[in-house]
């Protein structure tokens, strides 16, 4: 449009300065100057410039150092991740056989809590610190629904939306005309299953220490995270006129007993909170860290799973796990990364061979063909 | 004075607002608009609505606001903010593009409208602002003054009721033009007199027409006498007009505001498309049937999968009582839109306005072109519309002017032939015969010479002096001298030219008192009308010249007898009084008059070519660029040109489809002998090429005229009128040029139409310098104007204009490529890029049950497009070189003839290269963060985390795929793809780096730098991109090396060219 109007304006010499006395502007001669355009680099697009094209000659190269790389870094992806201990147990008590069949069915509301146990054995020992997570399948924490069904306002400590939670938390927003703190379907569904875990060795079950801090991200523990301000540090009183999650056995600030562990900054808490991406998904739970330097985190051996068994998944086909890992640099056991290192080296260090291949065999045809015109 | 003539679609106007004598007429007072010029589009009221609706009416634009409503009503996945801050930002751009550009009109108007004018008001001069002029007023207007309205010429300070005028501003034509007053009110020259005047003018309706003769007659009331004076156009003064040399003027105003001529004329011509923006449009179609179809498949898998109810609503997720309640059909339709509005991104916003600002932009570099500036002229390109900069790079038929396009329009006398003898300058003649006189006499009486007072006398005594200080602008002082006998003859009647007499003639009366009759013009029409003089020698003579390229002009002349003559005067004036229909019946009247001529001789101008006209030519033939030449021009001239610009080369084989011919065969044999030799070669020239020998192949050259093409295009009786035209069109496709002669202006554009809508439907363009070139510039998918000498009219109707025809070499070779090729690859590019963004959302739907869950944050499905991926295409689409305008200019490539980097093959390859980036990103990261740990502390990532690594590698690949498309790097370049890249990380650490206070949701908080904390994340995105870049490098080194296209050898050959030394 623009173009449109003002070199048109030009061609005619619009009216706008053919006044009185402003009829001689318009005539050409005065202009002639103006008109004339700069002889700089960037207008007569002569600005100096790198000028690389891909062909095979210079793409070859880059392939085998691809190749070259990637391959050795695959390499050493592929033995770190199988350095890594890691031990799964699946506790959802599908089968009849299991432990913890009996609270296949459990509810919410059970009482007393079902609970069970379950005995395994570790073939190797865990040397490093020992990280446990708990893992469900087939949960959908990723669903529209239910990812954006939180107030983080109100998990900031905002004492405004504790009141008054946003309406993105409903159906778990209020309760008996009470607002929900924390409100959401979210928080409502947090994992409540306890786990312990136990050395058994000649019969005497020794309880492992289960670190249950540092298992959040430091920044959603002392910032995203904070309990509600006000009057003294009783976080009874500062959660007063809200209620519990419908699920929930007991309120938000009664989670832990320590008070940097409880109310909004509990870490069990705030791990749940960070919705996973895929339906089947694992979540830290507690570290085990290792005591001396003489004897390994986990010896090989006998242990034993104590489960207080709360969490329903049955009714939506879902499994519960309990796994134990090892980590390095790179995170736990993941095959994926150093296979596809390896694979992409390999692949590119092949294309560079079957490109040199094909630059001897046509490339002389075509510069020999080009070069003596 | 037959009073029928008033009809209701005149407009009567009482001059000085007197109303006629009672009982004459009937007053009826017509309503007509003041004399505001209002070039602006909005007021400041009723900007927001219009504006707002002028917007929407654009589909794109539409769509989106749709897809925003759809946001604002139902509960969807992204907020409307990701939509609605895009739109609204395109919107508030253009309208604020609008909005000042209305602004500055408005200023123009404002000034215009309020400039001072001298109004006679009950005999008094007044001062007045131009707006309050009204039609009917008595205006007067000093010299150098612009005329405020269209006037008619009352009278002027001249003491022979004339004035000078030129029209600069109006079609570039800075000649002084005379204009005659009204006879009749000619000696009025005092304010008093002229408002005595009592008078009536009928004219028509305002129409747009610059240059036709507007009919008006005018009602002169004195006393009691009445009587009727026809005007013409010379009597009418055009508003944008500008006095000269002459002191002051008065007339009155007929047509105001927006009835002038000029506002008319400001009228914007048909938009015209181009290829790219209707591929560009079918791809869009394309990709909303993708949108749909994903959308439909995602809905009807939603239902599917949600057919479980623990699947619908587990425990831990339960839907709200209205959710619940809600119609199934009506939630199913609402899915749908949400799934609709999760992938519309697909469609991208910000290509609009990239490709509208690409345009823009772009064009400036034509205009910047030092090469395509003309330093004599003083002028450099100019373009009118930046929509067509691409299809410059696309066209296949050139269709070019003669006269001033390929010459120069520069005559330079060669020499004349008289009664059969002929003479050259400086040559010595042998004694004067009696036709020699006549025949100079009618070369000077049969012209319209120009005459100029001297400027630099002083003003008060200019009157007196003029007589004697006059300049005639003419080539020789001989020939002012000849022009000064015009004096010994009295000018009767002037038989003015037009193109399709091509002859003028005058009626003098010499001295003696004898009346001639004298006529000039193109040889085809003064040769059937002539019954005496020596016509065998004379046309052997013209058409020997005409075979040498020369312009010739036969003179001849008749006398006339009294009666002849007033029968002759009647007849003209009954012609020029007519309202309706007066060209054509004065065409018939001139017909009448203009008959059983006494040839007296012929003149041979030679018309030089325009400088590299030649060197053009055969550039853009080698480019493969078919270039056919229409011309006014006879035949053996036409040629004769056609073999100096080398458009027919000696080995050329010419067939002609001329009138001649077809009287000795008849057309149908004609055309079919010609089609048989034309394919014949055809078939042999493909078993050549086969056998690799094709390298002398014969070319063709085709010449047909006027009279032949409008046999070819009449529709036969039988109704199969698409035959003739068909076997022409499939002849000419075989010629390597093409001369068409003796074209009227309108054959030109027939001819274009043509060829346009044959069915291979190629880009054509036309080039002209004159009024006649018009039909066919505006026929043309691309219009060029010359700036030149015959006036800017073709400048004007132009989409592009250009000093001179050699600049076309490089508009077409060199910008025209860059400019397809640069637009192309930015459609594509983006589409491309937004594949790659959008698919991974669309798989990511498989694993989250089908909620219309999106995988990136808001931030950054609105960013995406707006800033992280937009400038370097940007940039690219401007400052890209393949190969460097010097190869373009030697070798110019083919590469991009037919919408080559648009076809099907080409969108289809990006596209899916587009979906396998998307595949590779989304199953890259899937795997690597299924159900296993990436932290080296041992804490889990979520989901936000997830969609920030398939963002960030979708944005470092999209960002890496240009720079791999990239031949011309300079800074910019790398500023802006490095700088994007920075900016894309620099904002995301910002993003996550801050509780954002305004925000309702925290989700990003430090999601970014927990990621780059993870070793892993690292590892796998180089991973990515490294993936999803190999195919396509892959692709472009294999092609290269197997199948190199035209450009990639010349790319290779500098290369390597330049690395040898």
């Amino acid at each position: 449009m623009a173009v449109n109007y003002s070199a048109k304006e030009e061609a005619d010499g619009h009216p706008a300065g053919a006044g009185p006395g402003g009829g001689a502007a318009t005539g050409g001669g005065g202009a002639v100057k103006t008109r004339k355009p700069d002889n700089t680099a960037f207008k007569q697009q002569r600005l100096p410039a790198w000028q690389p094209i891909l062909t095979a000659g210079t793409v070859l190269p880059a392939f085998f150092i691809i190749g070259l790389i990637f391959i050795p870094i695959g390499i050493g992806i592929f033995v770190t991740s199988n350095n890594i201990r890691e031990y799964e147990i699946d506790y959802t008590g599908i089968e009849p056989s299991s432990p913890c069949n009996k609270c296949l069915n459990v509810s919410w509301d059970s009482t007393p809590p079902c609970t069970c146990t379950i005995n395994f054995t570790l073939e190797h020992s865990f040397e490093s610190n020992v990280f446990m997570y708990y893992g469900l399948s087939n949960f959908y924490q990723n669903h529209r629904r239910y990812v954006k069904s939180r107030d983080d306002s109100q998990l900031n400590g905002d004492n405004s939306s504790l009141l008054n939670p946003s309406k993105e938390c409903e159906p778990y927003r209020t309760n008996e005309d009470k607002p929900i703190a924390p409100c959401g379907a979210i928080a409502n569904s947090m994992f409540n299953d306890t786990l312990e875990l136990y050395h058994v060795e000649n019969d005497t079950r020794t309880a492992i220490t289960l670190i249950k801090k540092g298992i959040a991200w430091w920044t959603d523990k002392n910032v995203k995270f904070r309990n509600p301000t006000g009057d003294g540090n009783n976080l009874t009183a500062l959660f007063q006129g809200t209620t519990k999650p419908v699920n929930w056995p007991k309120p938000v600030y009664m989670l832990d007993s320590e008070p940097d562990n409880n109310g909004f900054i509990n870490e069990d808490f705030i791990v749940w909170m960070r919705t996973a991406a895929l339906p089947t998904f694992r979540k830290l739970y507690r570290l085990i860290e290792r005591k001396s330097n003489l004897q390994p985190t986990l010896q090989a051996g006998k242990y034993s799973l104590d489960i207080t068994y709360n969490y329903p998944v049955h009714s939506f086909d879902g499994r519960k796990r309990m796994i134990l890992s090892t980590i390095s640099w790179m995170g736990g056991k993941n095959p994926f990364l150093g296979i596809a290192y390896i694979t992409v080296g390999s692949i590119c260090f092949f294309l560079g061979v079957v490109l040199l291949i094909i630059h001897h065999k046509y490339g002389n045809r075509n510069t020999s063909a080009d070069i003596p015109n | 004075c037959n009073s029928s003539y008033c009809r209701n679609t005149d407009r009567t106007i009482y001059v000085g607002h007197r109303e006629p004598p009672p009982g004459t007429e009937a007053y009826i007072p017509q309503r007509f608009p003041d004399n505001r010029i209002v070039s602006s589009k909005y007021t400041f009221w009723n900007f927001i609505p219009k504006n707002l609706f002028e917007q929407f009416r654009r589909i794109a634009n539409f769509y989106f606001l749709i897809i925003f409503l759809v946001q604002l009503i139902i509960d969807t996945p992204t907020s409307p903010v990701t939509s609605g801050l895009p739109l609204l930002f395109v919107i508030t751009v253009t309208a604020i593009k609008q909005g000042y550009e209305d602004w500055l009109r408005h200023k123009a108007d404002n000034a215009m409208n309020q400039c001072p004018v001298h109004f006679i008001q009950h005999g008094k001069l007044v001062r007045k602002q131009s707006r309050k002029l009204r039609v009917g007023d008595i205006v007067m207007v000093k010299e150098d003054e612009t005329f405020p309205c269209d006037l008619i010429f009352l009278s002027s300070s001249r003491g022979d009721g004339t004035c000078f005028v030129t029209t600069a501003s109006l079609d570039g034509e800075s000649s002084h033009k005379t204009h005659y007053a009204v006879q009749d009110t000619k000696a009025f020259h005092s304010e008093q007199e002229i408002d005595a005047l009592h008078a009536t003018i009928e004219c028509e309706q305002p129409q747009p027409d610059l240059y036709n003769l507007l009919f008006l007659s005018k009602y002169l009331y004195f006393g009691m006498f009445i009587f009727c004076r026809p005007l013409g156009s010379e009597n009418l003064l055009l508003r944008g007009a500008t006095l000269k040399n002459t002191e002051k003027i008065f007339g009155v105003a007929i047509y105001t505001g927006m009835e002038t001529k000029m506002a008319l004329n400001y009228q914007s011509k048909s938009q015209k498309r181009s290829a790219v923006e209707k591929s560009m449009n079918v791809f869009l179609i394309v990709y909303l049937c993708i949108l749909i179809s994903k959308a439909l498949i995602n809905t009807v898998l939603k239902y599917v999968w949600q057919s479980e109810p623990f699947r619908d609503e587990p425990w831990y997720n339960q839907k709200t009582e209205p959710e619940r309640k809600r119609n199934q059909f009506l939630q199913a339709f609402t899915d749908f839109l949400a799934f609709m509005v999760l992938f519309n991104y697909i469609i991208p916003v910000s290509m609009y306005v990239t490709v509208e600002m690409q345009k823009f932009l772009g064009s400036y570099f034509l205009t910047w072109d030092e090469e395509m500036f003309d330093e004599d002229t003083g002028e450099g390109p100019l373009v009118n519309t930046s929509d067509l900069n691409e299809e410059l790079g696309q066209i296949e038929y050139v269709f070019t002017d003669k006269t001033g396009t390929l010459t120069e329009n520069n005559m330079e006398f060669v020499e004349c032939c008289i009664e059969g003898h002929v003479y050259i300058p400086h040559v010595i003649c042998l004694g004067p015969f009696k036709g020699e006189e006549l025949f100079f006499r009618a070369l000077c009486l049969c012209h319209t010479v120009q005459v100029k007072d001297d400027d630099n006398v002083d003003g008060l005594k200019k009157s007196q002096l003029s007589r004697r200080s006059r300049i005639y602008i003419s080539s020789s002082p001989d020939e002012v001298a000849l022009v000064e006998g015009i004096q010994r003859f009295e000018l009767l009647e002037v038989l003015s030219f037009d193109s399709v007499r091509r002859r003028m003639s005058v009626i003098v009366k010499s001295s003696t008192g004898d009346i001639f009759l004298f006529c000039k013009g193109a040889d085809s029409s003064i040769f059937p009308r002539v019954k005496e003089g020596k016509i065998d020698q004379i046309r052997s003579r013209v058409e020997r010249n005409a075979v040498e390229g020369l312009r010739t002009l036969c003179v001849a002349y008749k006398k006339l007898t009294a009666e002849e003559y007033s029968n002759a005067q009647k007849m003209l004036q009954n012609a020029k009084l007519a309202l309706q229909d007066r060209e054509k019946k004065l065409a018939e009247v001139y017909e009448k008059i203009e008959r059983d001529f006494i040839l007296l001789g012929a003149t041979a101008v030679e018309d030089r070519l325009q400088e590299k006209a030649a060197d053009t030519i055969e550039a853009l033939q080698k480019a493969g660029i078919k270039v056919w030449v229409l011309t006014g021009d006879k035949m053996e001239t036409a040629a004769a040109t056609c073999y100096a610009c080398k458009l027919f080369r000696r080995n050329t084989q010419i067939l002609e489809l001329t009138t001649k011919k077809i009287e000795e065969q008849s057309l149908h044999d004609v055309l079919f002998d010609l089609s048989k030799t034309v394919l014949r070669h055809s078939g042999s020239l493909t078993r050549d090429s086969l056998s690799g020998l094709s390298t002398d192949m014969q070319d063709y050259g085709l010449i047909i005229d006027g009279a032949a093409l409008s046999l070819i295009m009449k529709p036969r009786q039988d109704g199969s009128s698409g035959n003739y035209r068909e076997l022409f069109l499939e002849i000419c496709r075989n010629c390597s040029a093409v001369l068409c002669c003796r074209m009227a202006p309108l054959q030109k554009a027939q001819i274009v139409k043509l060829i346009k809508l044959s069915k291979e439907h190629p880009i054509t363009l036309a080039i002209g310098d004159g009024a006649n070139d018009v039909s066919m510039i505006l026929e043309a998918h691309v219009g060029i104007g010359i700036i030149g000498k015959e006036g800017r009219q073709a400048a004007r109707n132009s989409d592009y204009a250009i000093p001179k025809f050699k600049h076309l070499k490089k508009m077409l070779l060199v910008h025209g490529h860059f400019y397809y090729v640069r637009i192309s690859e930015l459609v594509q590019y983006f589409f491309y890029k937004n594949v790659c963004f959008i698919f991974p959302q669309f798989l990511y739907q498989f694993f989250c049950g089908f909620s219309q869950q999106p995988l990136y944050d808001t931030a950054y499905l609105t960013l995406y497009n707006i800033s992280f991926t937009s400038l370097p295409i940007l940039l690219y689409s401007l400052m890209e070189q393949h190969v460097s305008a010097d190869t373009l200019k030697r070798e110019p490539s083919l590469d991009v003839a037919k919408n080559a980097l648009l076809r099907w093959r080409a969108f289809i390859y990006w596209t899916f290269l587009g979906v396998f980036d998307a595949v590779v990103f989304f199953f890259g990261a899937y795997f690597l963060f299924d159900n296993t740990i990436v932290t080296s502390n041992g804490q889990m990532f979520g989901n936000w985390t997830f969609g920030t690594l398939v963002f960030t590698v979708l944005v470092f690949t999209v960002t890496l795929k240009l720079a791999l498309d990239t031949h011309y790097w300079t800074w910019i370049n790398h500023f802006m793809i490095w700088g994007s890249l920075l900016f894309y990380i620099v904002f995301s650490l910002l993003w996550g780096g801050i509780i954002w206070p305004f925000l309702n949701y925290q989700r990003m908080y430090y999601v970014f730098m927990q990621m780059l904390s993870s070793g892993p994340a690292w590892l796998g995105i180089i991973l990515l991109i490294t993936v999803s870049l190999l195919p396509d490098v892959l692709k472009k080194v294999l092609c290269r090396q197997l199948w190199p296209t035209a450009t990639e050898r010349i790319q290779v050959k500098i290369f390597f060219c330049v690395i040898s030394f």
